[in-house]
């Protein structure tokens, strides 16, 4: 059984980490972290089958991949504490010679990371040819990857949404993180996404949608999500966030999606995220 | 002597391509061919009969097609990625960029139709710049094959090679005078087709067989000509340059590319570090090409081997000087 206060928990953690080492170097982006704490905790303490002595080729894994790797601050938290790294490492997040980079990347050899991200849309594509390639060896785990709204406004992603259908490649599940928010504002004013829901369903994806800031709702759909592969149809989660969550003063807004908070505000932060497993 | 290397037929280095990945695909299971619907270009029929399974068809999504092979390298796949030159790198290059080489991908990117020579279809499709692009990009291993039997050695050997490779080859027939079995072929290593005293010419590509043809005029004009294909770009046989430029003091670069970040300026690089000596270029000249037939294109933009002659002329004076 699934102890969701124990994800919570762990979650909360998560979140200390990203506001604390975004923080520490005064740069990073925390918004969106904070937005997918809950899920990406689900991911690695729940749903995934996964082996944290890292393998590039995760032979009879699930695998991850994070395409808007702006998020990285989160993604570095999960990794160090599900195992792949040491959590003191968190502490070199985007300074010199660290394997923390600004934006995730393999060539500093970080376990847990599979290929470099942050120039958006390229990650769906090789989320698929992952999927392909597990197909390929027999491997019946999942693929699954991340996305931001924002980050859908890139055409390769509908390059590779029409593929993955087309293609039948039903062993990969990717979460939109749809917060509504991106670097010059509100999606909707930037470039509207539009109905979400109905281009991906009219691109033959089965849909779940889901509020990512609930981890009940997230484990029960990542759960619900999994019984969708094998039947022919890539699946997607539209996952309702709010940019910033669990830092009331970051809650949805855009101002929070690349800027550090500074000492006050830190602090106001970590008050507001009590629950800690140790910091790092 | 230049006028001894033999013709042994004429045949498009693209199908030479073609041959090489059946082979490649037959001895080595790993290995996946995608195409972004240029399968017939590239030749891919016989792979796709016999190995369905490992073909992968992304349709006109170049994008993707990159991302594809990128993941595809998970879980031990050895991905060649095929399309037209100019959609093989200009425009993916970020995709390139970030997926493959910064991720260090074990990705072969394959691609045909490159330079003037594609013809007819015009400067939409005759890039002049990827060979530039791709030697730029951290981690890229460039090769550019002189003809079938060499394209086909490259194809192959590429396969057990770690690490991404830009694999760049042609369209029309070609003179075709490397040896059937490729034994000649050795990736990173320059290929002496003749041994001079006078003047290197290094060519790459189509233009070796025109520096042949140039080479063979100069003898007859009593030169002794020391002809290199230097069919790796990346990494350059650096020594093999130095000795020979060290003996010939002079040199004439030749490829159906840019002047502008060629293979000519990797041979002015290692000349100005280690072994200054005048130096000719033959390419295009910072400019786009046009609608044509193949040769008429490389006679108007200075690519045949009357330019070649040429250019030699005016280096060996230049040397003597």
């Amino acid at each position: 059984m699934t102890d969701v206060r124990q994800l919570q928990n762990i979650a909360s953690q998560v979140r200390r980490d990203i506001v604390r080492m975004v923080h520490a170097v005064q740069s990073g982006h925390p918004g969106g972290s904070l937005g997918c704490a809950d899920f990406m905790t689900a991911l690695y303490f729940n749903t995934m089958e996964h082996n944290p002595h890292f393998s590039m080729d995760a032979v009879g894994e699930d695998v991850f991949f994070l395409s808007n790797g702006h998020i990285s601050p989160v993604f570095y938290s999960v990794l160090a504490r599900s195992g792949y790294f040491p959590t003191p490492e968190l502490g070199s997040f985007r300074k010199l010679n660290s394997r923390l980079q600004g934006h995730p990347t393999t060539h500093e050899h970080l376990p847990g990371i599979r290929v470099a991200s942050g120039s958006l849309g390229q990650g769906l594509s090789v989320a698929i040819g992952a999927a392909l390639s597990k197909k390929m060896n027999g491997d019946d785990k999942t693929v699954f990857s991340l996305h931001g709204d924002g980050e859908l406004q890139e055409g390769q992603i509908w390059e590779a949404v029409m593929f993955a259908s087309a293609n039948k490649v039903d062993n990969l599940i990717s979460t939109i993180d749809f917060n509504g928010q991106q670097i010059d504002g509100p999606t909707e004013k930037v470039l509207s996404l539009g109905n979400l829901r109905a281009k991906f369903e009219a691109f033959d994806w089965q849909v779940l949608e889901m509020n990512g800031n609930d981890m009940n709702e997230v484990v029960n759909t990542l759960d619900k999500s999994k019984t969708l592969t094998g039947k022919g149809k890539p699946t997607c989660i539209l996952m309702h966030t709010i940019m910033g969550k669990g830092v009331d003063f970051m809650e949805g807004k855009h101002e929070w999606h690349g800027i550090a908070p500074n000492d006050e505000q830190l602090k106001k932060a970590l008050d507001q995220l009590p629950v800690t497993l140790g910091d790092y | 002597m230049l006028k001894d290397i033999q013709v042994l037929n004429e045949k498009e280095t693209r199908g030479g391509f073609g041959e090489g990945i059946y082979e490649t695909g037959k001895a080595n299971d790993r290995v996946v061919v995608l195409t972004a619907d240029l399968a017939g270009s590239l030749k891919l029929g016989p792979f796709i009969k016999d190995f369905p399974g490992r073909f992968v068809q992304c349709g006109i999504g170049e994008a993707n097609m990159i991302g594809i092979a990128a993941g595809l390298t998970i879980g031990g796949h050895i991905p060649y990625t095929t399309t037209f030159a100019n959609f093989s790198t200009g425009r993916v290059y970020d995709q390139i960029r970030q997926s493959v080489a910064y991720s260090g991908k074990n990705v072969k990117i394959c691609a045909s139709h490159a330079g003037l020579t594609l013809g007819e279809d015009g400067a939409t499709h005759q890039i002049l710049e990827d060979i530039g692009l791709m030697k730029m990009m951290p981690g890229m291993t460039v090769i550019v094959p002189c003809d079938f039997n060499q394209t086909k050695a490259a194809t192959k050997a590429i396969a057990d090679y770690q690490g991404p490779v830009y694999l760049r080859f042609g369209r029309p027939k070609w003179p075709n005078f490397t040896k059937e079995d490729g034994s000649d072929f050795v990736i990173g290593k320059a290929q002496v087709l003749n041994e001079g005293a006078d003047i290197s010419i290094f060519a790459c590509g189509h233009l070796v067989w025109k520096a042949i043809e140039a080479g063979r005029i100069l003898e007859e004009k009593g030169y002794s000509v020391e002809l290199i294909n230097i069919h790796t770009i990346k990494p350059l046989d650096e020594a093999a340059i130095i000795k020979s430029i060290s003996k010939t003091r002079c040199a004439v670069t030749c490829e159906e590319h840019n002047i502008i970040g060629g293979l000519g300026d990797s041979i002015a690089r290692v000349a100005v570090r280690n072994f200054p000596i005048p130096i000719e270029y033959i390419g295009t000249n910072d400019t786009f090409g046009e609608s044509g037939p193949p040769m008429d294109l490389l006679k108007k933009y200075g690519l045949d081997s009357p330019n070649i002659v040429t250019a030699a002329e005016k280096v060996l004076k230049r040397k003597s000087a």
